[in-house]
Order: C-alpha cells, then structure tokens, then sequence
C-alpha cells in the first residue's frame, strides 16, 4: 500500500470521525420563522453544547412531503400547525413523547389540545405557542366600537381599507363564526354561507396578504384593517406604532396554536426532547412568545414568570381566559372538505 | 485520426452537456410528466395515467382563470418592456459616445444588483396610498386624495417592467450595436427619411434581438411567483401563485405537475410562434 492511499484512509477515517462527533452535536429542526430567533435557540445551544440547525417552512403539506423525501435520521424535530399533528403522525413521521417530562400541567387548559396532539392514549406532539386569528386594525383610522361586530368590519364604511389574511383556514373560520357556524361544525352544507361572506370580505378588500405584505400594509397606511390578524400581526409593530392593536369581536373569533414533536426517524431522540422540553419549558416558552418573526401567547402559563409587564400588556396577558372563552380552535377539515374549502377560496380570490 | 476516434472525441466534447441536460431537464421533466399523471386520493399518492389533473383545468374556474391572468400580464409586460427597452437601447447605442456607453449599460442595468424580493417590496412602499407617486401626484395637484395603486396589477406589471427593461435593452443593445451604421447612411442617400429607414431598414435587421429579448421576458415572466405574490396584492391569482397553494397544505404535487406542464405548453407555443426570429447566439 502506497504512502498516498494510506495517508487517504487515514484523512477519510479522520474525516468520518470527525463528522460522527459533530452529527452528535447537533439537531436539525424543521420549524416555523419564530424559532429562528438567536435569542431563543443560543440559550439552549449553550446549555447543551449542540448547534440546532433551523429550516422554515410554510405549509403543512411542504413540510411532510420534505420529511418523507428525507433519508431518517435527517431531522430531529418538527413544529407543526396544532391542527395537523394528526396528519404526521398518519404518516409515521412522529416519535411518542414521555408525557410525564412534558409541562402540560402548567398549561392554559385550553391549550393543551390532548384530542390533537394525542393519538389512541400517545402523546406524539406538545402544544407550545398559540395565539389569535382575528381582526387587527389602526385605531387612529377606524372606529374601535366597529371592529366589535365582525359584520362592520367588512361593511361599505371600511371599503377598500381592509386587507384579508392570507389563509383559507382561519379566515373562512371567521366568516363561519360570523355566520353563526361554529369552526368544528363547518361541513359542505355550511360552505355556501361561508362562501358568501367571504365573496362580502373580497369585495371590500384591497388586498389578501400573506404575513408581512399584511405587517407592511397595517404599517404604511394602506389598509387600516387585516381581517385574520392578532396580536401575532401587530405585537411586533406595538413600540413604534401603538396606534396598531388587535381585537376580539363580540361574536369571538378563531385561535390558532402550534405543536412540536420529535421525529421518528431521528438518531438523537434524547436532544430532541430536551429540545422540546426547553421550548416547552417556562424561559423558552418566554423566549418564544415574543419571538422577532412574530409574538404569540406561550402555551405554559408559567412563562409570566419571565416576561415584562410590557410584553404581557402586548400580548393581553390578562384577558386570555376571556378570549379563549369566547375563541374556537381554527377549522381542521377532513381531506375532501378541505378540498372544497381550497376551492372556495381561490374561486373567491378569483373574482 | 481515424473516423471513429474522431466519432469518439466528438461524444467526449458533447458529453457533459448531453450529461447535463439529461440530469437536469430530461430527467426532471420527465418526473414531472407522470408526477401530472398521478392522483391524489386522500393523503397517498397514486401512480397511474390519469388526466383527471387536466380535466380540473375544465372544471375549476379558478385554474382557467388564472392561466388567462397569467397570460394577461405576461403579454402586457412582454410590449410593455419592448416599447420602453428599445428607444433606451437605442439612444445608448447611437446617441452616448463610445466611451460612455459601457458606464450607461452600467446604470442601466444597476437595479439587477439588488435583491428581486427587497426590489418588489421597494415598489410596494412606492406605491402605497401614502407612497412617493401618491405623494407626487397629489402635490402636483392631479389628485385629491390618494390612488389605489399597490396590490393590484399594474403594481405587478410595474414590478416586471422595471426588471425586463433591463434585460430586453441588453438584447436590443446588443443586436443594434452590431449595426454596420452604411444601412443608415445607405438608407439615407436613396432618399429615406429617418422613419423610413427605422422602418425599413433597422427594425427589420433588429428583430430577432428583438424577438429573443421579448421571448426570455415570457418564459421569466409568466414563471414568476414573487413578483404577483407581493406586488399583486392576491388579487387575482396567476398559474404558480396557484402552484403554490396546491403545494402549501395539502401537497397536491400531481395538480401542480399538471399546471407546470399546461405553463410549459404555453411557453412551447411561444417559442414555436417565434422561433423564425429567435437568435440565441446574439446575446
């Protein structure tokens, strides 16, 4: 054996060494933006001397079709729409939890959601943050008393001053709630009046608007309304434009809430859940509640503990039990009904 | 060097581009041909020969609908971009000294060097209700109170001129500077008038610059999904806006297979249309 071909098995045992070590050091999580917060992950990355490695993404669909086109041991853990646990966990790409080493007992009640995130008596997934799809709006533009009845919100006195949220789910849970429809209880028969009122909302739109064209529109005078936003919208903006809030109407509105897990596939099952206990935990649930993507109630009521009186002011820390008394969880349809919501949607967009 | 050594070398020059273009367009495209052949039924995808994807461009209004948007803006884009691209190339070309002309190509395309989404989001701000060209408009007193002019298509259509310009005065740029300026001086002394010979003469020889820039201005344009998503204020919705709602919740790849390859029809029938002018090798 030639002194080359040696000193190459040498540098590639090296390298593999070396690469088994690092793999051991690091977690690869597929999350939504406000987990990539430095602020969030640098605490955790300290305390347990591994590098988290972070991919966003939007939409449910993206994020299982990336994770079944993934080898196993590719990622570790998953923050997905509360919502859609039950589809990842269909699919097999979910790890059960020690629901013992979880804090779901310092959770809001509400929040816990065991029919989402446990599945025939095993928990696959935790609750972590949620907050409100509801209406934001400028109170130096609007008349706040209006922005109590959603049918005023999308009435001739606030045409072309409105722009709509850019998911079918939670606004077409808003038009159901403005029709008296409860989210859970949207079927094919209730989709003509959702319809409806959602044709009412785009007539009166200036635009449908994903997250910051939203933020962006709110923030330069160019809509004074976005029918889908919440605390999740504005809180981010509070500091310099205070004038920016968010309401709930008294026909309430929809809650929306976020799950993380831990992969089936993954080869660092340990980690992942320390990760997931820390973000569950009181200090990352703080951390992650005033996340700069965007804010939104921790699911652990303990993280008070380490949040300012002003933040807990942005977030309405105060009124939750009254809002999540009067909020219902966004629709979670079945394949076939959520087809035809998706087509309602884009048919309404299209006209 | 006999015949099939030649034969030989010549596959081992082609072979990386054959290679590539097999890995990386065959390949792919392929996938994406029977990917639009598949169904989704509930959460599994089903391998097979269906055209039910295709047959919910019949069904669907919205599909159709967007398919028409989508050509709307890109055709108006396309003339839009020739009409303002060709007189700045040309005064480039034949009105800025020589020396200059490298430094006027320069600004001329110096707004490629920002980011794409950073550039929309800009044209956003500019033409929000309290933006500069609301601002300038009312204070020139043309308005009374402000225009709804973000969010709607002609702030997509302003987003994509603003970036085509630039490339179709590249094409056009490049084709009228190969010129020989004898056709003008020509044209002249046989009694044209400078109509005439644009007319005539120019036009006709600067076509397929022409025609090439008008053409890569389609096939960017009518892909485009960031320029519509910000700009357009989802509005109206175009072919990958579409797209990408199939892939969002419900990963619905078959449907967007089946819309990409209806986009790549379209782009086919372009090409075909103006393939007579096409001039590749120009730019």
């Amino acid at each position: 054996m030639s002194r080359m071909t040696i000193a190459l098995m040498g540098t590639t045992m090296l390298n593999l060494t070396a690469g088994a070590a690092f793999a051991e050091g690091e977690i690869n999580a597929l999350v939504w933006c406000d987990h990539t917060d430095p602020g969030l992950i640098e605490p955790f990355e300290e305390a347990f001397g591994v590098k988290v490695n972070l991919r966003e993404y939007e939409g449910t669909g993206a994020a299982l079709a990336l994770l079944e086109q993934s080898r196993p041991g590719d990622w570790d853990v998953l923050v997905i729409d509360g919502i859609d646990v039950f589809r990842a966990v269909d699919a097999g790409l979910l790890a059960p939890l020690p629901a013992g080493e979880l804090p779901t007992g310092d959770f809001f009640p509400e929040v816990v959601m065991a029919e989402n995130n446990i599945v025939d008596g095993v928990t696959y997934a935790v609750t972590e943050k949620f907050g409100y799809n509801t209406i934001s709006y400028n109170a130096d533009k609007v008349d706040p008393a209006d922005m109590q009845d959603l049918a005023s919100v999308w009435s001739e006195k606030y045409d072309g001053r409105i722009s709509i949220y850019d998911y079918y789910l939670p606004v077409m849970g808003l038009a159901a709630i403005a029709n008296g429809i409860e989210t859970a209880g949207i079927d094919g028969e209730s989709l003509e009046a959702i319809g409806g009122t959602l044709g009412e909302m785009r007539a009166r739109a200036a635009s449908v608007a994903g997250v910051v064209a939203a933020q962006t529109a709110l923030a330069t005078g160019e809509v004074d309304i976005v029918v889908g936003g919440g605390e999740w919208l504005t809180a981010v903006l509070a500091e310099e434009q205070p004038e920016l809030t968010w309401t709930i109407p008294e026909q309430g509105a929809v809650r929306w809430a976020q799950s993380i897990g831990v992969l089936e596939g993954s080869e660092n099952k340990d980690m992942a859940l320390e990760f997931v206990k820390y973000i569950t935990g009181p200090e990352g649930q703080a951390r992650l509640a005033t996340s700069s993507c965007f804010w939104g109630m921790p699911a652990n009521a303990r993280a008070g503990d380490y949040l300012s009186d002003d933040q807990k002011a942005v977030l309405r820390w105060d009124q939750q039990q009254d809002y999540l008394a009067r909020t219902q969880l966004y629709p979670a349809p079945d394949t076939d009904l959520d087809i035809e919501m998706q087509d309602l949607w884009l048919d309404t967009l299209q006209q | 060097m006999s015949r099939s050594a030649e034969q030989r070398r010549g596959w081992g020059f082609v072979a990386p581009a054959l290679l590539w273009t097999l890995a990386f367009f065959v390949l792919p495209f392929a996938v994406m041909g029977a990917m639009s052949l598949a169904t989704l039924e509930g959460r599994t995808l089903v391998w097979g020969l269906s055209l039910a994807n295709y047959a919910e461009l019949a069904e669907k209004a919205y599909l159709w609908r967007a398919i028409m948007v989508s050509l709307e803006i890109t055709v108006t884009v396309t003339v839009v971009s020739v009409v303002l691209a060709y007189p700045l190339a040309w005064i480039i070309a034949f009105r800025v000294p020589a020396r200059w002309q490298r430094l006027a190509l320069l600004l001329a395309i110096l707004p490629f060097w920002t980011s794409y989404v950073v550039r929309s989001y800009a044209w956003l701000l500019v033409l929000a209700r309290e933006g500069v060209v609301n601002q300038t408009l009312m204070t020139l007193g043309l308005i009374s109170e402000p225009v709804t002019l973000a969010n709607t298509r002609f702030a997509t259509v302003t987003g994509f001129v603003h970036f085509f310009v630039m490339l179709l005065t590249l094409t056009i740029y490049a084709n009228l500077i190969q010129l020989s300026p004898n056709y003008r001086r020509a044209a002249m002394d046989l009694g044209a008038s400078a109509f005439q010979t644009f007319r005539h003469v120019i036009l006709p020889l600067t076509l397929p610059g022409i025609v090439t820039g008008a053409f890569l201005t389609f096939v960017l344009c009518i892909g485009d999904y960031v320029t519509p998503q910000i700009l357009g204020g989802n509005t109206e919705l175009t072919v990958p806006q579409v797209i990408m709602v199939q892939l969002g919740r419900r990963a619905d790849f078959p449907l967007a297979s089946a819309l990409a390859i209806v986009l790549m029809a379209i782009v086919t029938v372009v090409y075909l249309l103006s393939a007579r002018w096409l001039k590749l090798d120009r730019l």
